[in-house]
């Protein structure tokens, strides 16, 4: 099979490390720590703890290595991802944008680090502050009246968020049974709705990607309880009949939950508070910059209206006397949805983030992620498919339908954007439009970055038509090769285990 | 602003070249009198010194960590942290990656997961681990909604001496499931009184901490075998896996499912998060467990690599029929475990064991002989342990602040007829001196 790569400007292959598993690299009697020696008295253990309560396996197949085979381990593993500060990673809904240094300097700074948790009040002070100060700051971007921080990520705070709307309907005496979801949402959005008690009904989209303002007269009657609403919506598009889709939940006794997941495309353009949202969550791991770590930590605080600000949960910080205390006496919360106060040290980076910028800065992304996406659209739209068409906000969302006849498909070219060496764009959602692939390229693209993803996308085009077959088994410049992953799911191995050999 | 690469004047020139009059163009789907006329009401951009100098400020007016000693515990415990585990999460491959859908480009982090998962079995005796969930306490919860898509039963037993936070956060998960709690109180021990347990046909599951809130060892076995022969499942909670360098692991005493919180695992307190939840169950549970599982897969030429596996589980599958909402996880603090794990390896897991329950012991041998002072219960302990205190505790640990003490906490906190009950912890971090002198002030 011929595999023309000359075309591809930004990357070259160069050679990558080889590295087992931990537990093959595992070396009996290696040591990487060194503890001080123990400096109290000691007693046997067996004095101390019933035999029966020990354990007898000496912690076989725990693996056992000096501290620099530990070091290469994981620094060849790293060499074998691809992050933000690899390259672009235009993944759609995902909000890839730079990481700064600063975030995580502040985050590591001793005070804050070593704080536990269930210090007394007086000697956390700085920490309380931090807290209260991102509630603001967050509560002033989105408009709303209050904030938390407790949620630990987006679905996290989808959850908080449906709670107290059922806290809420249920204190008016009016406890309802659905939640309507657009068919455009996000997968989180339907099973949040569900773990809360509720049955998810779709709403369909109208034909230009938005909510269906007739069907949502249709379908909102008193059984439904709330609308969870992203917006912009899935498809990039911002619902421009939010306060008409807001009145009509509000006039027939639901609510709205917007899912902020795309905030970066709003913030200090526009609020939804002031759109007639009720409750809303954000994702600190997008719009606010900090670290996806590979699949979390993030952080999803969430921002309530003042009617729903009695529910938020347990316990809110306040400031009293000139003094920051935790205050748990909140009848209506719904209760603590998490351990602590939330994810610290990422409300830590985003107050970091939300500080470095001001609100001119953030006004500024807000513009340049737009525009980078106009200027990816301007670009790619004579070759891949554009299905809704409208004003693209901070991303655009293409489809293969126009390579769909050459037998290729959104997989293909995702796959072969790897060898151009870019992270692909998102492929699993929206659900209505077939083979989509979404394009987050954030403010932190600088044009020829840009410039380089548009070319890999055109050459692509022109690899699907030459060479169908090539871009099937794309990638081909990784150290690895498609997975089987249908295999890997029929006899899932989710372990390392010894072989004869290798037991201890 | 220093985070885009486009200058205005770049962005000038792409606008023009896109036939675009100005970038206002872009936002008028957004109505008029919805876009923002004047700036948000923001302090003022910062300065990259200035940020420096005003997070200093603010982490000051915390307790200084170098001038003061600690015992708290609680279900966050102050281990030392090897200074590599920084170094390794700081690839910046690791830390501003996503999460691995596109396997060619992830290996790092699936391979890591993977040895993660092996770890966590082993240590846990569990058959399967998942990749993470947020914390401790959400990983409970998920737990119990796990073991009711097991049996579909609708009770869960729960002991009184299991993290109170913990079951904060599942009373709140439940309120709409239709499920209740019955609690299972503590005996002098400080141990789950299990005779008194009292579960039948409708108990989904018993809840068990050990070593418990308390620092009592728990009796799993037991646990497990009164929950099995009524069919239930045993939920087994574990906030200091450090125990497990010296403890025999809950898969061992019978567990079916395995939560804990792995923050003692190289992640710092950081004021309560993140954290690292970790889960385990058998193997036969696999397909009713939340979150993310990283399998072992062939790639076309025949080598060894890791997938996403099992994803049919998975919210952006099966949407509203998924066994949990979550989507992200805890990636990096995951890592930090696993680094911590192959650092401290098996040798240091045991050794860092043994010096916390030593440590412990040696506290409490000596606090309990000051006069006024007892240890509350008379159960074996790890790391922590409740002394029965002459006075308020409260009073006792405001005044031992001023001394740049925290002595530990005071259990009122949490059940408040406990007044006179100091939980203290302490860790390989306190020397004898430090020890010594909370004896000292505590007199």
């Amino acid at each position: 099979m011929s595999n023309d790569n000359s075309r591809i400007k930004k990357v070259r292959t160069h050679i990558s490390q080889n590295e087992s598993l931990i537990f093959e690299r595992s070396r009996s009697g290696a040591v990487g720590y060194k503890l001080p020696k123990i400096d109290v008295p000691t007693t046997e253990v067996n004095e101390l703890v019933n035999s029966k309560y020990l354990r007898t396996d000496d912690l076989a197949n725990m693996p056992e290595l000096a501290e620099p085979d530990v070091v290469r381990h994981f620094t060849r593993l790293s060499t074998w991802n691809y992050g933000t500060d690899t390259g672009m990673f235009p993944l759609g809904s995902c909000t890839m944008k730079y990481n700064p240094k600063i975030n995580e300097l502040v985050a590591r700074l001793e005070g804050f680090a070593t704080a536990h948790p269930l210090l007394p009040e007086e000697s956390a002070q700085g920490c309380l502050e931090v807290i209260y100060l991102a509630e603001q700051l967050l509560a002033e971007i989105t408009g709303m009246a209050a904030v938390t921080l407790q949620p630990a990520a987006g679905a996290h705070g989808e959850m908080t968020g449906i709670m107290m709307i059922r806290a809420l309907l249920a204190c008016r005496g009016d406890a309802r049974k659905k939640v309507l979801i657009p068919d455009s949402a996000h997968g989180t959005n339907p099973a949040t709705a569900a773990i809360c008690g509720y049955t998810v009904e779709g709403i369909r989209s109208n034909e230009r990607g938005l909510t269906d303002l007739a069907e949502l007269e249709k379908r909102m009657d008193d059984s439904v309880a709330a609308l969870m609403l992203t917006n912009p919506n899935t498809v990039g598009l911002f619902e421009e009949n939010i306060e008409k889709i807001c009145k009509l939940m509000h006039e027939r006794g639901g609510l709205v939950y917007m899912d902020g997941a795309n905030m970066n495309a709003l913030c200090a353009v526009a609020r939804p508070g002031d759109m007639g949202v009720d409750v809303m969550h954000m994702n600190l791991h997008k719009t606010m910059s900090t670290p996806h770590g590979g699949g979390g930590p993030g952080a999803g605080p969430v921002a309530v209206t003042k009617e729903l600000a009695p529910y938020l949960p347990s316990p809110m910080v306040i400031k009293q006397d000139g003094k920051f205390v935790l205050d748990y006496n909140r009848p209506q919360s719904i209760g603590r949805i998490r351990a602590f106060y939330g994810n610290f040290g990422v409300v830590l980076r985003a107050v970091c983030y939300m500080l470095t910028l001001g609100s001119e800065g953030l006004r500024e992304n807000t513009e340049t992620a737009v525009l980078n996406a106009n200027y990816i659209a301007h670009h790619l739209r004579d070759i891949y498919e554009i299905p809704y068409e409208g004003k693209i906000m901070h991303e655009v969302i293409f489809s293969d339908k126009r390579q769909k006849k050459y037998g290729i498909t959104n997989g293909d070219i995702a796959k072969r954007l790897i060898d151009y060496g870019f992270h692909p764009p998102t492929m699993s959602f929206p659900l209505i439009v077939p083979g989509s692939l979404m394009v987050e390229p954030t403010e932190s693209e600088g044009r020829e970055e840009m410039d380089l993803f548009i070319d890999a996308m055109k050459s692509i085009d022109k690899e699907a038509q030459e060479n169908p077959e090539m871009l099937k088994h794309a990638p081909h410049t990784t150290r690895v090769g498609r997975f089987d992953e249908v295999a890997a799911a029929r006899n899932p191995v989710l372990r390392w285990q010894a072989t004869k050999s290798e037991e201890k | 602003m220093r985070y885009i690469p486009n200058s205005a004047e770049e962005r000038a020139k792409m606008l023009a070249e896109m036939g675009v009059q100005s970038i206002e163009d872009f936002f008028t789907s957004i109505p008029a009198h919805l876009r923002l006329d004047k700036p948000l009401n923001l302090p003022p951009a910062y300065a990259e010194s200035e940020l420096i100098k005003f997070f200093k400020n603010l982490a000051a007016r915390n307790i200084d960590p170098n001038s003061s000693t600690s015992f708290l515990g609680a279900g966050v415990y102050n281990h030392f942290r090897p200074v590599i585990i920084d170094t390794l999460i700081s690839r910046s491959e690791f830390y501003t990656t996503y999460t691995p859908y596109q396997p060619e480009i992830a290996q790092g982090t699936l391979q890591a997961i993977f040895e993660f998962q092996s770890m966590i079995c082993f240590l846990t005796g569990m058959e399967v681990a998942n990749a993470s969930m947020y914390d401790g306490s959400t990983a409970l919860a998920e737990a119990v909604l796990m073991a009711n898509r097991i049996n579909r039963r609708k009770k869960v037993a729960i002991s009184q001496a299991l993290h109170p936070e913990y079951r904060q956060v599942l009373e709140t998960y439940l309120k709409s499931t239709g499920m209740t709690l019955e609690t299972i109180a503590f005996g002098t021990s400080g141990q789950t009184a299990l005779d008194s347990l009292d579960i039948n046909d409708q108990t989904t599951a018993v809840i068990i901490q050990s070593p418990n809130f308390f620092g009592s060892i728990e009796d799993l076995e037991l646990a497990a075998e009164k929950a099995h022969k009524a069919g239930a499942l045993l939920i087994s909670v574990t906030t200091e896996p450090i125990s497990w360098g010296l403890l025999r692991s809950p898969g061992d005493c019978g567990a079916d499912i395995v939560v804990a919180e792995g923050q003692a695992f190289g992640i710092a307190p950081s004021y309560g998060g993140p954290y690292l939840g970790i889960f385990a169950s058998r193997a036969q549970y696999q397909r009713q467990m939340p979150g993310r599982l990283i399998g072992q897969a062939q790639d076309t030429y025949g080598n060894r690599g890791f997938v996403i596996t099992l994803a049919t589980r998975e919210q952006h599958i099966r949407r509203e029929k998924a066994s949990s909402n979550i989507c992200t996880n805890q990636g990096l603090f995951m890592l930090m475990a696993t680094v911590y794990l192959s650092t401290m390896g098996r040798r240091g897991l045991q050794e860092v064991a043994l010096q916390n329950l030593q440590k412990a012991a040696y506290a409490a041998q000596a606090i309990s002989s000051l006069e006024g002072y007892s240890l509350l219960f008379s159960a074996p302990r790890f790391n922590e342990f409740v002394v029965k205190t002459p006075r308020p505790a409260a009073e006792i640990v405001k005044s031992l602040t001023s001394h740049n003490i925290v002595a530990g906490l005071p259990l009122s906190n949490y059940y408040p007829d406990m007044t006179n009950a100091l939980l203290v912890c302490v860790t390989e971090q306190n020397t004898r001196a430090e020890i010594d002198a909370l004896v000292a002030l505590l007199q």
